[in-house]
């Protein structure tokens, strides 16, 4: 007896999700204005021009640095920033979102390594279990990302500069998901099955590569989700420091310098198109590896 | 009294033998201090080899390492960069015999066998970070690190010590105004929207793809344009924090929300209860653990936020603030006092907030007894 | 009971649609039930009992047909609180003593506190749970979970309980024993029960009908009038005249199914 409506995509996802962008938008705009307004006012007062409201209302939305920009100078903010220049140029925002992303990248290897190791190790030895698992654990509740400008420093003191210390800060930001995930999963067999496993006299191997790793899957997938938006943010807090060279992260310092406003949402949106390209990457690997696993598909 | 050899405790007398030969440890140890510490250490070890592991064998095995490894860096003292092979060796034998000692207390780990009790398995982990912090000292004061690059634990203690004022004030505008008032607002926000959005179920369809989408973003990049609309000071702290808790309570409450059985909402139907009746008297309850869970992450959150939004400019007190410039200074003792501070803040803040759930979620499968 | 029936239904039917096009879960359903009886449904998975049971709740729609519960529409029933519903899981709110839990219902409804009081502690001590009013739902057994389910339901004082395989999910041996409190308890209250089932000998030993159905699509296949009269100790289920009436609910039981699979 299944009793559950079959959700339709045009009308439980695509519509909601799409009203509530266009009422963002609308509500974005009125922000613009209102934002904007006191300073164009005053502005206006001070050239003793007088406007009609709907002339205020253009400017605006025309504002040089405005308090707040509105959503079409963004966009051809973006627009100009990638289509416009040449992906080598340091002015183009996908070579900077390169910078940040082959960091991320990098880090978030060296992070799901480390986590799935340290995972594999908790799960086999009980003192590693009992000393190491209670720190990893608290340590998640310590602000890490506190720590970047000190790696930075640290490492440019010993004359290790660019991709490296960046990546390491995302490493730092996406092991703990990624190992604390795997403990779950590595240990989410049934009493039941490790039971079955061990009725054939199965070694630790055989177990886990036939029943533990198995089983982790799903946790793995959930796990560097997180890990791999963790690792973005870590690149680009790591980029503040370095004396803003390249990377989202110094365009985002460079525009609150210079309170460029319209580069700093443009970086701030090149940053989330990169965040959301990374997870759904994730998600469609995890799909995927599910489907293949014979999983029942949702 | 019998014996039976284990790996750690033959590779460690193996190191002791290297270290008796590599007197003395450094440049004002000498030699007495030096035998002293592996006389020690041969007892000790004896100790470990000893079966069955008796509770008082193993105190006095465990006390006489760490008697030890104590004295070990004593004999550093004014001698800090000088460090020889006989002091490393001895040092990795003290580390050997503590890393016996936590497998002993921590059992076989097989199913079945008892788990250790209470203090025990406190003390393991309190071990753990003694040695992070051991081997942490003996390093960077045996091999001389140079201070700017790794501070010893002591002396960032001693720092600790030497800027309460310090600390004090940054973590009054950190951590009481920024942190507090964002984690409540954000928090709050997040929990009244969802209520909201699950009376209208439109509104919870479009903001929840929305809303876990944006959890992943970067959210703390808003932290430039926070300071240009609410000034240098705490409130565009509070503000990045706003947003960056808001996301994850809505989600988390709206998932929560959904999280009672269908058997319990039919019998709130039969009792032709009404909305309010059935959200305030199953949904919310049921829903409990997923606002903890929120709440917990966005302690976690509004620190990372409250913190790194400092470092786009702020007044001349506050936790970021100060980690940003002393880095640009080259103090890392004081960077790391502040980073020990926050460590501390951090892990309080998510010990009350545990607490808290333990008494109000008393009922649910993890906390029964 | 030459009275109007409290349950009446007439060609009713229920269409789901499903991933796999629409099933027909009731179809031509005609049943009346009169006040005081004990009706039990019984018949193998997929059937529609619940199904039916769910309609009467109005916990579920027709999509054809007509029923009326105490002269009105089930929705109205419902807003007026005119049964009281046991599920097959006790489905007690885990942060609620039983006290509480039982009182709940009363709560929805506004009931004055002392009325509510008074009626919790009358129910518990009728499913005797006294002693047991402080505690959690876990701290007690799977059969008390289901007994205080029933004081719950009870508490409403509704002239009709409605139990959807109440004690499918227990031992035989407390089974057994529940069986024999609830025929207590009908015999005390006078309540009309219709109980879904798909125990034989717990549909026989209870009912004073039962109302056989069989699947694809989910109607009605027979109706056996089952009177043993107001005593009934377990032992009746060793009588010829018990044995007899099993026997016809299994036959038409096995008449009623299609043997497709």
């Amino acid at each position: 007896m299944n009793k559950l409506r079959e959700p339709s995509l045009l009308f439980d996802r695509i519509f909601p999700v799409g009203v509530i962008v266009a009422l963002l938008v609308i509500g974005w705009y009125a922000a613009t204005f209102f934002l904007n307004a006191p300073y164009q006012r005053d502005l206006n007062a001070r050239q003793g021009v007088s406007v009609t409201t709907s002339e205020l209302v253009g400017q605006t939305m025309r504002q040089q640095k405005p308090t707040m920009p509105a959503p079409h100078q963004v966009a051809s903010a973006l627009w100009k920033a990638t289509l416009g220049v040449p992906v080598t140029s340091k002015r183009s925002l996908v070579y900077h979102a390169w910078v940040t992303l082959s960091s991320t990248l990098l880090g978030f290897l060296f992070g799901t390594v480390l986590g799935v190791l340290i995972a594999v190790g908790i799960t086999h030895i009980p003192a590693l279990d009992r000393s190491f698992l209670p720190w990893i654990i608290t340590s998640q509740t310590i602000p890490m990302l506190a720590v970047a400008p000190m790696i930075i420093v640290i490492l440019a003191a010993v004359n290790i500069t660019g991709l490296i210390p960046k990546a390491l800060i995302s490493t730092y930001l996406s092991f703990f998901p990624v190992a604390v995930g795997m403990v779950k999963g590595l240990r989410s067999p049934e009493a039941m099955h490790l039971d079955l496993m061990h009725s054939y006299d199965a070694s630790t191997w055989q177990a886990f590569w036939k029943l533990r790793v198995p089983a982790s899957v799903p946790f793995f997938f959930t796990s560097i989700k997180v890990a791999v938006a963790a690792s973005l943010v870590g690149a680009i807090v790591g980029e503040l420091p370095t004396g803003a060279v390249a990377g989202i992260g110094s365009k985002l310092l460079a525009g609150s310098y210079y309170s460029q406003t319209i580069d700093i949402w443009a970086a701030l949106i090149a940053g989330s198109v990169v965040a959301m390209l990374l997870v759904a990457l994730v998600d469609v690997a995890g799909r995927v590896t599910a489907r293949v696993m014979g999983a029942r598909p949702t | 009294m019998r014996f039976r050899l284990n790996w750690h405790t033959v590779v460690a007398l193996g190191l002791m033998l290297l270290s008796l030969f590599n007197l003395p440890f450094t440049a004002t140890s000498g030699t007495a201090l030096p035998l002293l510490i592996l006389w020690f250490l041969v007892l000790a070890a004896l100790g470990a080899l000893a079966v069955p592991p008796r509770p008082a064998l193993v105190a006095s095995f465990g006390l006489l390492g760490h008697a030890a490894v104590l004295l070990l860096l004593r004999s550093l003292k004014g001698a800090e960069g000088t460090a020889t092979l006989g002091f490393y060796a001895a040092l990795a034998a003290s580390w050997l015999l503590g890393w016996r000692l936590v497998t002993v207390l921590s059992g076989d780990g097989k199913r079945g066998s008892e788990g250790p009790g209470t203090f025990v398995s406190l003390l393991i982990p309190a071990l753990f970070g003694f040695w992070i912090l051991v081997l942490w000292e003996a390093i960077a004061r045996g091999a001389g690190i140079p201070f700017v690059l790794l501070p010893p634990p002591s002396a960032i203690g001693h720092r600790i010590m030497g800027s309460l004022p310090i600390l004090a004030a940054d973590f009054h505008q950190t951590v009481l105004k920024a942190v507090l008032f964002g984690f409540v607002a954000g928090s709050l926000a997040g929990f009244v929207v969802a209520l909201l959005a699950d009376r209208y179920r439109f509104l919870a369809k479009g903001l929840l793809p929305i809303g876990n989408m944006v959890s992943a973003l970067p959210i703390i990049g808003i932290a430039p344009i926070m300071v240009i609309w609410f000034g240098f000071d705490w409130p565009s702290k509070a503000a990045v924090v706003i947003v960056m808790t808001f996301f994850p309570m809505l989600v988390n409450t709206l998932e929560g929300l959904r999280a009672a059985g269908s058997m319990e909402r039919d019998l709130m139907r039969t009792y032709a209860a009404n909305h309010w009746q059935s959200l305030f008297k199953l949904r919310l309850p049921a829903a409990m653990p997923f606002v903890f869970n929120a709440l917990k992450i966005n302690s976690t959150l509004a620190m990372i936020g409250a913190i790194v939004a400092e470092f786009f400019g702020t007044p001349i007190v506050g936790m970021g603030f100060r980690i940003s410039t002393e880095v640009g200074r080259m103090n890392l003792d004081m960077v790391w006092a502040e980073i020990a501070l926050a460590a501390v803040v951090g892990s309080l803040f998510y010990g009350v907030l545990t607490l808290i759930e333990r008494t109000i979620t008393f009922w649910h499968p993890s906390y029964r007894r | 009971m030459t009275d109007k029936p409290v349950i009446s239904a007439r060609d009713l039917s229920l269409v789901f649609e499903t991933h796999d096009g629409p099933v027909q879960a009731l179809s031509n359903i005609n049943l009346d039930i009169q006040a005081g009886e004990f009706v039990s449904l019984i018949g193998p998975s997929g059937c529609g009992k619940t199904t039916l049971l769910r309609v009467i709740a109005d916990l579920e729609q027709p999509t054809g047909g007509a029923i009326t519960v105490n002269g009105m529409s089930p929705h109205e029933a419902r807003e007026k609180r005119a049964y009281g519903y046991v599920f097959q899981q006790a489905a007690l709110f885990p942060w609620r003593t039983i006290e509480s839990n039982v009182g709940l219902p009363l709560e929805v409804m506004g009931l004055d506190r002392n009325e509510a009081a008074r009626r919790v502690k009358h129910n518990i001590a009728l499913v005797n749970l006294a002693g047991f009013e402080k505690k959690h739902p876990w701290q007690l057994s799977g059969g008390m979970q289901q007994r205080a389910s029933i004081a719950r339901a009870l508490a409403v004082e509704p002239a009709m309980l409605l139990m959807d395989e109440p004690f499918g999910a227990l031992d035989e041996i407390v089974r057994d024993h529940l069986n024999e409190q609830l025929l207590k308890l009908w015999a005390q209250t006078k309540k009309t029960v219709v109980f879904v089932t798909h125990s034989i000998p717990e549909a026989v030993f209870l009912s004073t009908r039962i109302v056989v159905m069989s699947p694809r699509p989910g109607r009605i296949h027979e109706i056996i009038d089952c009177n043993l009269g107001a005593e009934r100790p377990l032992e009746i289920r060793e009588t010829l005249e018990f044995q007899r009436i099993a026997q016809q609910v299994r036959d038409g039981l096995r008449a009623g199914h299609s043997y497709d699979d």
